[in-house]
Formats: C-alpha cells, sequence, structure tokens
C-alpha cells in the first residue's frame, strides 16, 4: 500500500471540461485542488487525439455551441490559446439530387429558402425572431443554481420569484411558444411553421443529438432553443470550430487552472470514493493510492459517481432509486475518416463553400423517424442521420498538407444492441456510414484512407461515458433543471456529506458548456 | 474610374461582395466572401493573402541615401543592416507625423520606403543637393501580404527560401516558380506574415502560385474589412484614421508628434533628423497626449444594453470615427478606432488620452450609442499591442 497523500482542500474525479472548469474556479479562489483523471489526456469527450499519424480529430465532440462567455471572460481562456473559428453554413443533400444550404449571409439564405418554399422563405425570420427572444428569456437558466420549488428557503423562494418576472417580461404569444416547445416534439413544432422537408428535417435533428428519441417525440422541441441561445452570445462566437478541435478547449481550461496552482493527473483512475464517518474525505486511486481532501467533486456522470464509486449503503435509498432510473441511454456514433482528397457531392458536385459548414444527411423528417425506428427495435439504423464537418477544411493543421479529416456524429447507434457490440458490429455500423453517405458522395469510398469508428461500447470504456450516452444522461425534461440528476440534488451537493457533483449530468447539462463545473465551484465556495 | 491595382484581374473575379474600398486611388477588395468573417480567422489561424499594392512605394538609392534617410526619419538608418527593415514615422521641421511606414534596406546604398500617403514632393525636395536619387516605384512594384500562421509553410513550400533564417524584419530576394520576389517578414497584422514585392508584369503569376501552392495549408484572399480589426488587434496605426497626417491639418491641434501616437521609441534624440529639436524639447517637458488601448468591460456593456433588453450588440466590423473618452467626469481624450476583438473576445479600442489618464489600469469610460442614447461603458487603459503572439517573431 502507498502512502496516502492529504493536504488538498478538493480533488476532482475526472478531468473533462468540466472537471477542469471548477479546478479552475476553485484554484483561482485559493483553494488548493488536484484533478485525477483515468485517461492519458484531459479532456474527456473534448478531446484531440492524432488517431493516424498526423491526421488529428476531435474523437467525439466537434463543434462548441455553449462555452458560457463568462467562463471566457473569468478564465481567460484566449489567452490560454482558446480560438474559436466559424461555422458558417449547413448543407442538407436530399435523395432527389436538389440540395437546401442555410449560409452565413442571410440574403442567401432567404434566396435559397425561398427557391424551395417562397413561404418558408418569410417565416424563417419570423421564427427566427420568436426563437431570439425565447432564447433571452430561457438563457439565465444556463446561469443559476436550480433552485428547490419544494423547498421554503429564502434563496429558493427568492430565485424562483427572479425566475418568473424573468418569463412574465415574455408576452402571450411568446409564452404560449415557449410551453408549445416544452410540451411538443420537434416535427410538429417546426410543421406549425415551415413545410420545406430539408429544412424542418435538418431543424428538428439538433432536438434528437444525444436522446434515444426521434424526432416526433414530445419533448424534442425544446432543445431547439440551445440554437439559438447560442447566437445571443454571437460575439463570442458560441457557435464554431475549437482550432486545434474540441481537445483544445479543454487544453485551455487545463492551461488556466494550473496557471492558478491546481494539480492536473493523467492515467490516475479513481476506484473508488473514501467514506468515514459519513462523509466524504479523499479517493482511492486504482493503483492503492489514497489521496485525501476536504472536499470531493466528481465530474464523472451520476452512475458512476453514485452506483461506482461509492457503496449503496453510503447513500439513501430513494436517492439511489432515482439515480437507478436516470435515463442514460446511448444513442450515437461516430465515425472519423482521414481522407486522401475532398468528398464530392452529386447534388453539388466539387469543392465549393458548401464542405466548409455542417453537411447534415436529413433530408426529412420520416428519413429521421425512421432511422429512429431501427434503433427502437435495438439495430443501429439502416439509413442514419449523420452531421459532418471537415476541420481541415477550416483549420488545416488538423491534416496533412492536402488531406482532410472528416468527422461524421451518427444517430442512431444504441447502446443495447441487440447481442451486444463486437468489433464485427463495429466495422458493419462503420460500412453503413459510408454506404449512406455514397448515396450523397459517391466518390466517399475511394478517398478514405482510415477510418476510425465509435460506438457506444467504445464510449463506455474508453471513454467512461454510462451507456455511451454523450451527455452523461438524456436531456429530456423530466431530467432538467432541478430535477438534474435528482431532486432535491441538483444545486450540485449530493446525499453524502463533503461529495460534490459538476459534470454534465447537473444543471444545465450536456455540451461543452462548463456551466457545471462554474456553478458547482460557486456553491462549494460558498460552504 | 478608380484604378484596379496590378491584381484587379483576379481580385475582382473572386470578390463576390462586390465591395471595394478606396485605398489612394486604387480599388481594394473590402472582403471577398459576403462576410468577412472568414478572412479575418484566415490571419490568425491559417493564411490570408491581401493585396496592398495601393501602398506607395519609393526607391531611394545613391551614396547618400543612408545619410539622406536618416535626415528624415526618426529611427537610426545607421544602424539598420543591409537586408533589414525598420519602422518609423517622419516628422515636419516642428516635429509633428507627416507619415510612418517601413523602410528595407535593400543594398548598401539602396533603400525602399513605402508609406501611406503620398511624400514624393518631400523626399525629392529633401534630397536636394545630396548624392541620391528618389524613384517614385507605386506603380511599378505590386505587393501582397502573406500573413497568418501558416505563412511560412506556404513560402516553404513555393521558394526553396530558408525561412529559419527569414528573421522578423528582415528581408530576402528570392524566386517563386521563376518569378523574382523581395519578401519581407513584415505586416500590418501583429502576427506571423510576410510581404512579397513585385514587378507588375510578374504580379497575376506571382498570385496564382501562391493561390495554388498555399491551397493545402487553408489560404485565403482577404480584404481590408479583416486587416482592420486585425491592426487593431496589433495595436497599429493607420494614418488618415488614428492620425491626421501634418500635410491634412488644417489647424495646429490636429497634429501629433510620435510621443504623442506611442512612437517615443522609435525617436533617436542622439542623433540629428528634422523636427529633432522640438522632440528633444517635448521629451523634456513631457508629452500632453498618449496613445493607449482601451479594453472595455463587458460586464459593463451587458448593463448598459440590458437597460433596454437587449445583449450587448456590437459592430462585426472595426468602427473608425472619434468617439468621447472620460474619467473623473470629464472628457480626457478620444478614440479613434475600435472593434470587438474575436481572438481576444474583447471589445477594444485605440484612443488619444491626455497623459495623467494614461496610465496602464485608468479607469475610463467610453461613449457608447444604444438605442439612440449616448451611453458610457467603463473600461480601462492598457498598453499596445493587445494582441502579440510569440510566432510573430520566433
Ligand atoms: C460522440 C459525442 C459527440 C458530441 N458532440 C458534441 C458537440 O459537437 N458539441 C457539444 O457541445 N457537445 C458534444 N458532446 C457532448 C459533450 O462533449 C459532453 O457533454 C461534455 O464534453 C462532457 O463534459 P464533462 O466534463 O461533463 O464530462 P466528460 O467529458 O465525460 O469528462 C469526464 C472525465 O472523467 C474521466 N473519468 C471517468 N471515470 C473516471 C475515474 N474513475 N477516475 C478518473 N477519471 C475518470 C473520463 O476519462 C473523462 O475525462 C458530444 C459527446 C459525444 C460523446
Amino acid at each position: 500500500m502507498m502512502a496516502a497523500r492529504t493536504g488538498y482542500d478538493v480533488v476532482i474525479i475526472g478531468g473533462g471540461h468540466n472537471g477542469l472548469v471548477n479546478a479552475a474556479y476553485l484554484a483561482k479562489a485559493g483553494r488548493r485542488v488536484l484533478v485525477l483523471e483515468r485517461r492519458d489526456r484531459v479532456g474527456g469527450s473534448a478531446v484531440t487525439e492524432e488517431v493516424f499519424p498526423g491526421f488529428k480529430f476531435s474523437v467525439l465532440s466537434y463543434v462548441v455551441s455553449l462555452l458560457r462567455p463568462e467562463i471566457i471572460r473569468d478564465l481567460e481562456l484566449p489567452k490560454h490559446g482558446l480560438e474559436i473559428l466559424p461555422l458558417e453554413s449547413t448543407f442538407t443533400p436530399t435523395p432527389d439530387g436538389d440540395y437546401l444550404v442555410r449560409w452565413a449571409d442571410h440574403d442567401l439564405t432567404r434566396r435559397e429558402l425561398y427557391r424551395h418554399s417562397p413561404r418558408d422563405a418569410d417565416a424563417y425570420d419570423d421564427f427566427g425572431k420568436l426563437m431570439y427572444h425565447l432564447a433571452f428569456a430561457v438563457k439565465p437558466i444556463l446561469g443559476i443554481v436550480p433552485p428547490d420549488p419544494t423547498s421554503r428557503s429564502p434563496r429558493d423562494m427568492l430565485a424562483f420569484l427572479r425566475l418568473g418576472k424573468h418569463f412574465r417580461d415574455l408576452g402571450g404569444e411568446q409564452m404560449h411558444a415557449l410551453y408549445k416547445l416544452m410540451t411538443m416534439s420537434s416535427a410538429d413544432y417546426l410543421d406549425e411553421w415551415f413545410e420545406c422537408e430539408p429544412l424542418k428535417a435538418t431543424m428538428s435533428a439538433s432536438g434528437i443529438i444525444g436522446t434515444f428519441l426521434g424526432p416526433r417525440s414530445p419533448g424534442t422541441a425544446y432543445v431547439l432553443l440551445h440554437h439559438y441561445m447560442g447566437e445571443i452570445d454571437g460575439a463570442f462566437r458560441a457557435w464554431g470550430f475549437a482550432k486545434g478541435g474540441t481537445g483544445a478547449i479543454s487544453e485551455a481550461i487545463a492551461s488556466a487552472a494550473r496557471r492558478h496552482g491546481a494539480e492536473i493527473r493523467t492515467q490516475a483512475p479513481v476506484m473508488r470514493v473514501i467514506v468515514k464517518h459519513g462523509r466524504a474525505t479523499g479517493v482511492a486511486l486504482e493503483s492503492g493510492e489514497e489521496i485525501y481532501a476536504r472536499k470531493v467533486v466528481s465530474a464523472v456522470d451520476p452512475k458512476v459517481t453514485f452506483l461506482g464509486l461509492l457503496e449503496p449503503q453510503e447513500l439513501p435509498e430513494d436517492f439511489l432509486h432515482a439515480i437507478r432510473r436516470y435515463k442514460i441511454r446511448g444513442s450515437s456514433g461516430k465515425v472519423n475518416l482521414a481522407l486522401d482528397e475532398l468528398p464530392s457531392f452529386t447534388c453539388k458536385p466539387g469543392f465549393g463553400p458548401h464542405l466548409r459548414g455542417a453537411i447534415s444527411i436529413s433530408p426529412n423528417i420520416n428519413y429521421l423517424e425512421r432511422a429512429y425506428d431501427d434503433a427502437k427495435y435495438g439495430d443501429f439504423s439502416r439509413q442514419p442521420y449523420m452531421d459532418i464537418v471537415i476541420p481541415s477544411l477550416i483549420d488545416p493543421g488538423m491534416a496533412p498538407p492536402g488531406k482532410h479529416v472528416m468527422s461524421i456524429f451518427v444517430q442512431y447507434a444504441p447502446f443495447a444492441l441487440k447481442g451486444g457490440w463486437n468489433a464485427e458490429k463495429r466495422e458493419a455500423f462503420g460500412d453503413t456510414v459510408l454506404d449512406t453517405l455514397a448515396q450523397f458522395a459517391p466518390n466517399i469510398k475511394n478517398i478514405v484512407l482510415h477510418r476510425q469508428v465509435v460506438t457506444p461500447w467504445e464510449m463506455q470504456e474508453e471513454y467512461g461515458l454510462t451507456e455511451g450516452n454523450i451527455f452523461h444522461g438524456e436531456l429530456a425534461l423530466h431530467q432538467l433543471f432541478f430535477l438534474r440528476p435528482a431532486a432535491p440534488w441538483s444545486d450540485y451537493r449530493t446525499p453524502l456529506k463533503g461529495l460534490y457533483q459538476c459534470g454534465s449530468g447537473t444543471h444545465p447539462g450536456g455540451g461543452i458548456c462548463g456551466a457545471s463545473g462554474r456553478l458547482a465551484a460557486l456553491t462549494m465556495l460558498k460552504d | 474610374m478608380l484604378k484596379g491595382t496590378p491584381f484587379h484581374p483576379r481580385t475582382s473575379r473572386l470578390c463576390q461582395a462586390q465591395n471595394w474600398r478606396r485605398w489612394a486611388g486604387f480599388l481594394a477588395a473590402s472582403s471577398y466572401e459576403l462576410t468577412h468573417e472568414r478572412e479575418y480567422h484566415a490571419i490568425r489561424s491559417s493564411a490570408a493573402l491581401i493585396d496592398v499594392s495601393p501602398l506607395y512605394k519609393y526607391l531611394i538609392r545613391g551614396s547618400d541615401a543612408e545619410r539622406y534617410l536618416n535626415r528624415l526619419l526618426t529611427r537610426n538608418v545607421e544602424k539598420c543592416a543591409i537586408h533589414q527593415v525598420i519602422y518609423g514615422p517622419w516628422c515636419d521641421e516642428a516635429g509633428k507625423v507627416i507619415d510612418d511606414g517601413t523602410l528595407q534596406r535593400l543594398g548598401e546604398d539602396s533603400f525602399r520606403l513605402t508609406s501611406g500617403e503620398s511624400n514624393l514632393r518631400w523626399l525629392l525636395d529633401n534630397a536636394n543637393g545630396l548624392r541620391v536619387t528618389v524613384e517614385d516605384d507605386s506603380y511599378s512594384t505590386a505587393a501582397l501580404a502573406l500573413q497568418g500562421p501558416s505563412s511560412r509553410d506556404i513560402l516553404a513550400a513555393v521558394t526553396d527560401l530558408n525561412l529559419d533564417e527569414l528573421k522578423f524584419f528582415r528581408l530576402a530576394f528570392s524566386r517563386i516558380g521563376g518569378v523574382p520576389v523581395t519578401i519581407s517578414r513584415t505586416g500590418y497584422t501583429g502576427d506571423l506574415g510576410y510581404e512579397i514585392w513585385v514587378q507588375a508584369p510578374h504580379a497575376l503569376q506571382l498570385w496564382d502560385l501562391l493561390l495554388e501552392g498555399g491551397r493545402p495549408y487553408g489560404i485565403t484572399p482577404t480584404g481590408l474589412l479583416a486587416l482592420d480589426i486585425a491592426r487593431v488587434e496589433a495595436g497599429l496605426l493607420l494614418i488618415g484614421v488614428d492620425y491626421v497626417p501634418t500635410t491634412r491639418a488644417i489647424v495646429e491641434s490636429r497634429k501629433s508628434s510620435p510621443f504623442e501616437l506611442g512612437l517615443g521609441w522609435t525617436v533617436r534624440l542622439e542623433k540629428n533628423f528634422i523636427g529633432r529639436e522640438y522632440l528633444l524639447e517635448e521629451w523634456r517637458r513631457g508629452s500632453t497626449w498618449a496613445f493607449k488601448g482601451i479594453e472595455i468591460d463587458w460586464l459593463s456593456l451587458e448593463q448598459v444594453y440590458g437597460e433596454y433588453g437587449l445583449p450587448p450588440q456590437l459592430p462585426s466590423t472595426a468602427w473608425r470615427m472619434s468617439v468621447p473618452v472620460y474619467a473623473q467626469g470629464r472628457q480626457v481624450g478620444y478614440a479613434t478606432s475600435g472593434c470587438w476583438s474575436p481572438t481576444l473576445k474583447k471589445y477594444v479600442a485605440l484612443a488619444h488620452l491626455r497623459t495623467p489618464f494614461a496610465k496602464q489600469d485608468s479607469r475610463v469610460e467610453m461613449e457608447i450609442t444604444v438605442e439612440h442614447q449616448r451611453k458610457r461603458a467603463q473600461g480601462r487603459v492598457v498598453e499596445l499591442p493587445f494582441f502579440d503572439p510569440e510566432r510573430k517573431r520566433t
């Protein structure tokens, strides 16, 4: 048995971006902080790896959407190398040989929409305006510790009052729209506005990412708002590519944390939380080493934290029950390609600016819903939804000169695949992805130099995501805000004294956002 | 019709935005794409190709060339080695800035001076009686700025120059695909970058070679809107915007000395040059004005806009106008350029401030207009440049 270490104020389990944000804020406030990361590098799901020599991949998450501006400011991330590049367009090829592109330029987008539906071209602006209003109203929620609605404490009641006031400022029409967003499916909601199928399908896709739901499932409309929240932070370029891949975001945060004195150790898997007299007092590593600290924070998902790193008797039964029922079904896969040259789409052959943005294989709502049907019954989609980017076109350093990397986010790939995942099924899944893409870009198979297929199984085994769920638990309304991960433990505290949580399984949830890490730190500094 | 530069046959075809700006009587693309964002990011993250041909360029030759230039510039030209480039202003007799630019030492007795305004008459007048010839080379030499972190890789792919030896503010003669060029490691972006000087008849060939060779590195034709943001971040002065050249100043108060423009470091009072006496005097006495950066607090912007139920709405391009700056309740200066810096994620401005209010971290307020109302946003004074990456020099 190795010697036990002491002297830390806080030890953080997991060096994903949230763990790192948490560390940076605590260290900045003068705490002695240690981050323990299981893998050989920090970042978790926001990680860049040179999978094939010269080809760098954002292995899992690939675009930045909601990284909180206050974190960028407080931690001075630009100084630590954070650079976010514009992701300017969304290109949706359709099976009839046509396509829809939404460009950065308003007039171009309008003209393109007009080609498909003059009515939608008008509706698009109105829709954008309404969503912007709603996002502006909802956005403050991202920055607050969820109050407990059942509590009579002045803090909680005040917080609810403040929130209520915010919503009262919305007009009647906006209030109704918000209610619809919270209850409807994205397909139904968008049907009220638009008729152009590739437009509806591509927009609704943002509502299904990371969930085990289809575009016709109620509750998926709400996530549409997230896109517009990013727009409010427009000046901070909340939407885009991180130069150097999403791992560069984690590296920038890690650099800020170190600068404030945090210690970060990689290849340090935590095996369990040490509990003494009903209190978390440290962690034990797989190596046997024990590290003690005044507070322990878990930045891994709620299942790992409460069911894996603790013994059942250390937590109250009703809480355990809630965590066991917490929905964390993985539904996404990732295929990363090293390319010899650029793909050429039949509907828009050769190189063009449409390749620089997102490429969405989401021709119509039925296509997406069928992709979901397969998953419901335990298969991966035969014709999956794909969200594709070619980062090397925006950040040439990701590939050797003249070569390219392509990132394909794929849905659905259920964790609970019939018969389970194995190497053969993984490659069959990879083949399906390429076959589907080849229907739109026939040269794709000839230009692939290397391919990496990541299924929910690898996400669990290699990246520590239970069931391969990309958000540490689905972003469904019943698992958000004061219900994330389980009421009333949504304020980053846990039933175990001295133990806190700060990963994506806490409010406001998944995505490269950092809010969980920050809000948890602010809570801890108060205790 | 305004003139096109020697690259016009190429740039005009690429310019989707059909958005041109005037520059020294030439057409210069504001942006090639409909928005300038990608072009800006090319400067900071890959490589931008910018047509800078409208710069005025003078070839100065003769056995008195060094002595002549040393008399004109505030910098010490004797210290400028062959194949070195120096930057600095030149002044009138009263020590006020006429113009600023770079001076390339092409050989022992031969130099190229670049400037933002025409200086021919003044250069010729001062050459009188010296063994020096001044030749306006503005039309016969075209120039491209290749700026950004991949600019070196691109040059390495198209020349056989040893670029590790081409240090910051040095130049070299080389060929790009057979085209003779002068390459200086200079630029107006504050980033790693080069400027390539070529005889006008070879301009198109050079453009094609660079675009072709640079494609794998993300080379991006870039216009002035993007350049303007980069130069504000780099804290680089723009003549006619951040200061009025003496030749254009109709009242005395519009003129500025190098000290007042943050160019004190270029003034070598130990040598003799035009304007020295006044500058020595100003140096002893202390200057009334200083030229500094201002960083506006984001929270203050949020608050000011929040009064109207708005998130901060900042211009996506750099502005150039005179904006009042206040401290302790009264006006203490004015900003002349500003922008949201996409790289630093800060709202920044270049400002003339009365010296007592120009210290690092001094609190100031800058006027902003929100919903037609004049408001003040809180900020602090910082030293320039705002952005200064290591790669620029290494
Ligand atoms: C395929 C995929 C695509 C995605 N795409 C996007 C996207 O484009 N944009 C976006 O915003 N979000 C995206 N996301 C979601 C986003 O990446 C995550 O929500 C976010 O990165 C999670 O951050 P985190 O810090 O909360 O957790 P994680 O990143 O999961 O970090 C947890 C860390 O803990 C470590 N760990 C686990 N167990 C232990 C242990 N026992 N001891 C020590 N360390 C341990 C892990 O190795 C990991 O580093 C995607 C996610 C995935 C998987």
